[in-house]
């Protein structure tokens, strides 16, 4: 857990300064903040503090209850057990404190340096902190305490080595994170040596989790401190809440008071410690948590609000509602950031027909993978749509249950996504990746799902299906990944594709194949096909109608050869002036590739000419870049 | 996944046996004159003498190391002592009781902190998000001992649920078993519990935030099929962490043993220490280190099995 604590620090998001003010503004952790400075007021002021001896024996006190003279009473053998109680707290802390120094001193350096010089450092440092985690240390300082004649201090260094893994695991983590952080670089280059640059940047970094860590480590090693004690190990004379909870376990049935005191003691104590370790942890993370469910429905009935009262919508339909596969009216998408909504989408209508390729086109920020995600119902945390109405296959489905909406996904509406490496769950194989929604969601059989699953792959263009879906994501380059997502989004027969720049992460070779494929797929199965672009190049290779979305708002929506000889919109005409820059940089490069199977096809059929089937093409290339 | 498996084999036959040789040389520096504390403080030289002898202590170190490795891998870890018993036939009957609540604890923590992780995880911000985080924050740092005097007085004695001590051998009775080794399995599982939960419960919203997730989503896959998903992705975190709390819990259930008096290795290894008793202090420590290396293997492999960039890289 630690490490969960740990895990997501951003050391840029940690001066100390706005820290310590935001931790000011944790109850809980200001609460767990001033107990344990009492604790250590305590510990500290013990002598001054105690009424008594804590091992002064009175016989009359043995077992006594609560007095005037002696608040909490005596315990099994006559003492004070309020004063022990308070000299047991100096204890604690005495030991927690050196556990966490020698933990400290053997970890933090080690791990900073196995982060910083990597190599055979990080490996022998690595081998010996799992090492020192595999050995149970219980056992180890039993016998610690054994051959050091139950020397306190000692024991309490013991402890810490056996905590080092923790700080070293952290330190090297974080040092390895920031190693590579241009201002490391810089150091590097204005000449400072290792260990200036390690001592100036680095410890910067690395502090933070090490506080944490260190509050955590001392709960810890106090745990095992009094756990040693309560198995009767350490000096008699020293006072500690270990013994003292072996006194009262012994006395349970008779006197539990006995271990009350010093078990709540004990639990408090590391409880504030934990507390404390993970409001800082809170502070210090850049983790963004999914918004409250009353945040959430706050948020969506000022949007309810909003959604009648907005501007003129932007954009048009040109299809009857029977007439189109998808019609959008007035949508808006908003993102709740606190307690105020960031608009993103500011009422956009379009409408798209079966056997329709339309592009919408914008930078990126324009809103256009907004409209889509919206259309699909897969918006990121946090952001919520509303539309005057959007209409899929005839069917009104802004009324519809979440449910409803998630059953469209898959059997009317297929989605290929951006970037074909991150968007293959890595864990299964293509075949199970594929095969699964075909039975899950459209009840095949398994020789049935199996059989369309190859079809799908063969179709999209991979030569050797039987090896693809075998394979695991991992082993497929960009290419054939994409590919296969494509073959995954046609798979289930939609009526509806939903490409969102579908070959914006590919090479320029790879992008014109997938394009050619997508308007092969889109006329073989009469399929809509809403293509979200920043390239007007790949609007004029495939679309029959563009959307052109800017901040928001669509621009300027109509026929491609209209778009291209007469922009309406300045902005359209920029992109598309921008755009073509670009397509001519692309027919340079395919000459440079010339003998290159597709850069000859590419150069023989110009763009929107062609409707072969360049099958047999694709597999060649694919075969090319299979083995990785 | 062969190839694998014996790496993984052969880093941890390594790790064994350089911890067998720190242990060995570092127990008899901790012990340099072990005669003297096993005969006591009265004790004269020719006694000691004849100890030493009659132990081999008078033998070179490096003999000494030679002659016990030789018979450790063949499982022979020597005569104790303190009472001339067999090191590994002490083992053999007080490593099972110490095993069986470690191993039951474990298996509550993974299915208890797997369940909790899941339900959080699934539902970020959520109130049992908060609780199970608040829980996680306090009941990691508290000892297991600490835990066990609650339950003991609360579940034993207050409530009398279950026995608040001793332990009944499986084979006696069964449901006798279970019962004497549940509330020390619960007590050192709680801090686990709470660690593999956290994990998960991360692990579990970072993988929901992937975009292949959005792309299983868009296939219309159910809300079950996908939480498969995830979790398949997000287990190696709190696998690792589960197998590190198996040490911790091995530690653990020393002091958990002596509370509910169950004759495990706890008492063997506080006697064993206190009275130099080289040849059990090292056959406990191997053998744990073994165990816990046995584990370590089996998550490698299970880590193999659900990440497969794991097994073919």
């Amino acid at each position: 857990m630690t490490e969960a604590l740990t895990a997501d620090l951003d050391s840029r998001a940690t001066r100390p300064g706005t820290v310590w003010r935001r931790y000011l503004r944790r109850p809980a952790g200001v609460i767990a903040l001033a107990v344990f400075v009492v604790i250590a007021l305590i510990g500290v002021l013990a002598p001054l503090l105690s009424p008594s001896d804590p091992n002064f024996v009175t016989l009359s006190l043995t077992k006594a209850p609560p007095s005037a003279a002696h608040w909490l009473g005596g315990d099994s053998s006559g003492r004070d057990i309020l004063s022990r109680l308070i000299w047991g707290t100096r204890t604690t802390l005495y030991g927690a404190l050196i556990a966490v120094v020698s933990g400290l001193v053997v970890g933090g350096p080690a791990g900073v340096a196995a982060g910083y010089f990597g190599g055979k450092t990080d490996r022998i440092g690595t081998w010996i902190s799992d090492a020192l985690q595999a050995i149970p240390g219980m056992i180890i300082l039993l016998i610690v305490a054994a051959a050091s004649g139950a020397d306190f201090t000692i024991i309490m260094i013991a402890i810490g080595v056996f905590m080092a893994p923790g700080y070293f695991r952290i330190a090297r983590s974080t040092t390895l994170s920031v190693r590579n952080e241009p201002y490391i670089d810089a150091a590097k280059v204005a000449g400072l040596t290792d260990l200036r640059t390690m001592s100036r940047h680095i410890i910067r970094a690395v502090y933070p989790p090490i506080i944490i860590q260190t509050a955590l480590t001392a709960g810890i090693a106090m745990g095992m401190q009094a756990g040693l004690q309560f198995l009767g190990i350490g000096s008699a004379v020293v006072p500690s809440w270990g013994a003292m909870m072996n006194d009262g376990f012994r006395n349970m049935l008779t006197n539990p008071l006995l271990l009350l005191w010093p078990a709540a003691a004990l639990g408090v104590t590391i409880a504030v410690l934990a507390i404390i370790g993970s409001t800082l942890a809170d502070l210090i993370s850049v983790r963004t948590d999914r918004a409250t469910r009353r945040q959430r429905t706050a948020a969506t009935r000022r949007r309810t609000a909003m959604a009648g009262s907005g501007g003129p919508a932007s954009g048009r339909t040109v299809y009857d509602i029977a007439g189109s596969a998808a019609r959008i009216e007035n949508l808006r998408v908003s993102y709740a950031k606190g307690d105020t909504d960031i608009e993103v989408v500011h009422g956009i209508t379009l409408d798209v027909a079966p056997g329709e390729v339309l592009g919408i086109v914008g930078e990126s920020g324009s809103g256009k993978s907004q409209t889509v995600f919206s259309l699909l119902d897969l918006l990121p945390n946090g952001g919520n749509a509303v539309a005057d109405a959007i209409w899929i296959n005839g069917l009104e489905v802004t009324g519809l249950s979440t449910a409803a909406r998630a059953k469209l996904l898959g059997t009317q509406i297929g989605y290929i996504p951006q970037e074909p490496m991150s968007n293959l769950d890595p864990s299964y194989s293509i075949g199970f990746q594929l095969v699964e929604p075909l039975r899950t969601v459209h009840s095949m059989r398994r020789r049935e799902a199996r059989a369309r699953a190859v079809a799908v792959l063969e179709r999209v263009g991979i030569t050797d299906p039987e090896r693809v879906m075998r394979s695991y994501p991992h082993q497929l380059s960009g290419g054939m990944a994409q590919r296969v997502l494509i073959a995954g989004a046609i798979a289930g027969r939609p009526s509806l594709l939903v490409a969102d720049e579908p070959t914006t992460a590919l090479d320029v070779t790879v992008q014109a194949e997938v394009l050619e494929l997508l308007r092969e797929l889109q006329a073989e199965y009469g399929m809509a096909l809403l293509l979200v672009t920043h390239n007007f190049g790949v609007v004029a290779d495939i679309c029959d109608r563009v959307a052109v979305m800017s901040n928001g708002h669509l621009v300027e929506v109509g026929d491609v050869d209209q778009i291209f000889e007469h922009p309406a919109d300045e902005y359209t005409a920029a992109l598309i002036g921008a755009s073509l820059d670009e397509s001519e940089s692309r027919r340079e490069l395919d000459e440079r590739h010339a003998g290159h199977p597709a850069a000859d096809r590419m150069a023989a059929a110009p763009a929107g000419a062609s409707t072969e089937r360049p099958a047999s093409v694709v597999a060649e290339h694919s075969r090319g870049v299979m083995s990785r | 996944m062969l190839r694998f498996t014996v790496r993984r084999v052969i880093s941890g036959a390594i790790l064994l046996v350089a911890i067998s040789i720190a242990a060995f040389f570092l127990s008899h520096w901790a012990f340099p004159n072990p005669a003297s504390a096993i005969l006591g403080d009265n004790a004269t030289p020719s006694q000691e003498a004849a100890l030493n002898s009659k132990l081999g202590l008078d033998q070179p170190i490096i003999t000494q190391f030679f002659s016990w490795i030789g018979h450790a891998v063949t499982g022979d870890f020597g005569t104790s002592w303190a009472n001339s018993r067999s090191v590994t036939g002490e083992l053999a009957s007080k490593l099972p009781v110490t095993l069986s609540i470690v191993i039951f604890a474990t298996l509550i923590s993974a299915v208890v902190g797997a369940a909790f992780g899941i339900v959080s995880g699934t539902r970020p911000g959520s109130a049992i998000d908060r609780v199970v985080k608040m829980a996680a924050v306090v009941l990691f740092a508290l000892p297991g001992f600490w835990v066990s005097l609650v339950l003991v007085i609360w579940f034993a004695i207050n409530l009398k649920w279950f026995p608040a001590v001793g332990y009944v051998q499986p084979a006696k009775s069964f449901a006798g078993w279970l019962d004497s080794i549940t509330l020390p399995a619960i007590a050192l599982s709680l801090g686990a519990i709470v660690s593999v939960a956290e994990q998960l419960r991360n692990a579990v919203v970072r993988v929901n935030g992937q975009e292949y997730v959005r792309t299983l989503r868009s296939r219309g896959l159910s809300r079950g099929r996908l939480i498969t998903h995830i979790v398949r992705n997000a287990s190696p975190a709190a696998l690792t962490v589960l197998a590190l709390q198996f040490v911790g819990l091995l530690g653990g259930a020393i002091i958990v043993e002596t509370i509910f008096n169950l004759p495990g290795i706890g008492a063997v290894t506080m006697s064993a220490a206190n009275s130099a008793d080289i040849p059990m202090i090292l056959g406990i420590t191997v053998v744990s280190v073994l165990f816990v290396v046995i584990v370590n293997l089996l998550l490698d492999l299970l880590l193999g099995i659900v990440n497969p960039k794991a097994r073919t890289s």
